[in-house]
């Protein structure tokens, strides 16, 4: 199947030379990254996690997106996703890679990376992370291949791989909280030390990975009209408000932990987010607008009749995933380092090295989610007939 | 399996000083300033105890003290002066506030209010920094040091989001260049790895006491925390003292006499 990657139309390839040379361009940032150590990012002794770390744990919660798929077809038999599976098996796969590569960039010494492996150190939730996110990888790939393959060929998959997939859902599960347990049981760190942390994790990253993912859908399908099938769009949406609402409802719960209690350490990461302190607030305005996004995106998201609108659920979707993204991607982790051990404020703010070493990051894994979309729906064109890139896009939804 | 990591580790000590001094003879001064290498004989005369600790007099550490201790520490260790959020450091000076963050009340008395404290890793019992390594790069050691093995370090700065005290510091570039006075007996440290003050576990090796201890002349009690009748054991039955953040439940080593 891997040829149909190699065929394209001159969109295909102008995507995949875009994406290139944005990760050349970081490339160039990460060589003197790697030539000059990591002072050239905005980290410090205080904050020594940041950008990367952060967009590592978001992106931990997409590739974990699947599961909301592949748990409904294969536990309640809802074969209205059939169609959408494989994307969301190869969304996984793209998301895992770049959570990969956000810790290759962010360590001190990534040549010595095997020596997590070598001296292998079950107390560490390091070590455990590393086992599961391989291992999703690894069950993704296996079954986003060998499930397509047996499409192309008209047979029913293996039966191992039906196992292979029901593991994946539960192990879909682990690789968040194993994710959140990495902060979790950090005494001193207040904005972490919350067992509702891996249950957070989890809300969010079925709100937000849906929401890329259905995202990306209705783009490819403008692009290609590559068309998912209007109820398992619908459905998906559905899915996506009730995780938002109960991830705003969780992240309620932390605030009224920590204001009612009253306890020092645990109202003073909120007060540097959403006020500032000792006029220290770079962050308040990104800590807003995720407020006004995530409870703006419900008015879009709630109402059944304005959710079943295209635009509606576009714009909805976007708010969502913004705001989901300021929280986990930069409040989680810059709140639980400032305050820091000494209860004073050291200021971290991303530089422009490290904000283009993302985006190399971001940009590798654009290219395998293209080239893997790219096959499966081509597959799909294949086994269903008709050059779907000639296909015109529905027209708009016929309600 | 312990033992023989550490018996591998001295090992390894002794032939690095030996080789690195050889090296060094021929480049400069440095052999002289740092001084008689060590011999099998002073390893005989190496310190022994079963859980090491320290207790400080803070209010005999002036500021002026506690700089003396800090030069005296870093220039042992090689520990690089870099201006910055991005520095290094083992020992230092710091508020009342900032040092027991949960401790304070709105009235304090004067003198603690304006006291500097000098902060440097607790060697913890139960080191949170050792617990979450993903290498074993932190280690501890059966007399409870809590050490650091640099060339298998990551980088990864787990163990600095586990330290609840600041402890640790990250090499964000190579810190060579920011060594005043290099010491050759002791190893520098290269880019991309952690580090921390390791309870000068080098000369207690040799049968001498800490850096900062030395420095001190008095106001840092060091000693075997399980035997009654060391020095510390003896400040902290004499004075009443408190660790930083008790209840971060790493249990600290380090005490301090108000
Ligand atoms: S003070 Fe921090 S670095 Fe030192 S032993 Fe305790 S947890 Fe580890
Ligand atoms: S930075 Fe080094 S010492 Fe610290 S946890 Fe990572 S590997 Fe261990």
């Amino acid at each position: 199947m891997l040829e149909k990657a190699l065929k394209g139309s001159p969109r295909y390839w102008g995507t995949l030379i875009g994406l290139g040379l944005v990760v050349l361009l970081g490339l160039g940032f990460w060589v003197y990254q790697l030539t000059f150590g990591m002072k050239i990012t905005g980290l410090n002794r205080d904050v020594s996690w940041g950008f990367y770390i952060a967009q590592f744990t978001y992106l931990v919660g997409v590739a974990a997106s699947a599961v909301m798929l592949v748990l409904p077809y294969y536990f309640h038999h809802y074969k209205e996703f059939s169609k959408m599976i494989i994307l969301g098996e190869f969304l996984a796969i793209a998301a895992v890679i770049m959570c990969l590569g956000f810790i290759v960039v962010d360590i001190g010494q990534p040549q010595r990376m095997m020596n997590v492996l070598l001296n292998a150190s079950p107390n560490s939730v390091l070590f455990w992370d590393m086992i599961v996110l391989n291992g999703y990888l690894f069950l993704n790939i296996v079954v986003g291949w060998v499930s397509l393959q047996s499409f192309k060929n008209d047979m029913t998959p293996p039966a191992w791989c039906k196992t292979l997939a029901i593991v994946s859902v539960i192990w879909a599960f682990s690789i968040h909280t194993v994710t959140a347990f990495l902060y979790a049981g950090l005494p001193g760190r207040h904005y972490f030390l919350t067992a509702i942390m891996a249950a957070r994790f989890l809300a969010s990253a079925f709100c937000s990975g849906p929401a890329i993912l259905l995202l990306l859908i209705l783009f490819l399908r403008q692009l290609t009209g590559f068309d998912p099938g209007k109820k398992a769009i619908n459905r998906l949406a559905v899915i996506i408000t009730y995780a938002m609402c109960v991830n705003i409802f969780f992240f309620l719960l932390e605030v009224f932990t920590s204001f009612y209690s009253n306890m020092p350490g645990h109202i003073a990461p909120f007060k540097y987010l959403f006020t500032g302190i000792d006029g220290h607030d770079m962050m308040v305005p990104f800590m807003w607008t995720a407020v006004v996004l995530g409870l703006g995106c419900l008015v879009f998201l709630i109402p059944t009749a304005v959710r079943q609108k295209t635009p509606a659920l576009v714009i909805g979707l976007i708010m969502l995933v913004i705001a989901s993204w300021i929280d986990k991607g930069l409040g989680l982790l810059i709140g639980g380092f400032t305050p820091n051990p000494f209860e004073t404020v050291t200021v971290y703010s991303p530089t422009v090295p490290e904000i283009m070493i993302s985006l190399m990051v971001f940009a590798l894994g654009g290219i395998v989610l293209t080239v893997l979309w790219k096959i499966a729906v081509e597959v799909r064109v294949e086994v269903e007939g008709g050059n779907l890139s000639m296909v015109p896009p529905p027209a708009v939804e016929a309600e | 399996m312990k033992n023989t990591r550490r018996e591998f580790l001295k090992l390894a000590a002794v032939s690095a000083l030996g080789v690195g001094a050889g090296r060094l003879g021929f480049l400069g001064d440095a052999p002289a300033h740092a001084g008689a290498l060590p011999t099998v004989a002073n390893f005989e005369e190496g310190l022994k105890a079963k859980h090491w600790g320290m207790a400080i007099f803070s209010a005999k550490m002036t500021p002026e003290l506690i700089e003396k201790c800090r030069t005296a520490c870093h220039s042992e260790h090689n520990v690089p002066d870099i201006p910055g959020n991005k520095n290094i450091k083992w020992f230092w000076g710091a508020s009342y506030e900032e040092s027991f963050p949960t401790e304070h009340g709105h009235y304090l008395s004067e003198d603690v209010e304006h006291r500097q404290f000098p902060l440097l890793c607790n060697q913890c019992e139960t080191p949170m920094c050792v617990k979450v390594c993903p290498t074993q790069a932190t280690f501890q050691r059966p007399d409870g040091i809590v050490m650091m093995d640099f060339h298998r370090c990551i980088g990864c700065r787990y163990c600095m989001a586990g330290c609840p005290f600041g402890a640790r510091s990250f090499n964000f570039q190579d810190p060579r260049p920011f060594i005043k006075h290099f010491n050759p007996q002791f190893p520098t440290r290269m880019r991309g790895v952690v580090e921390k003050c390791n309870f000068c576990a080098e000369r207690l090796a040799v049968g001498k006491l800490p850096s900062c201890v030395e420095a001190a002349g008095g106001a840092i009690a060091f000693g075997d925390l399980a035997d009654e009748n060391s020095d510390v054991r003896k400040a902290l039955r004499e004075h009443f003292a408190i660790r930083r953040k008790p209840d971060a439940g790493t249990s600290p080593s380090v005490y301090y006499i108000l």
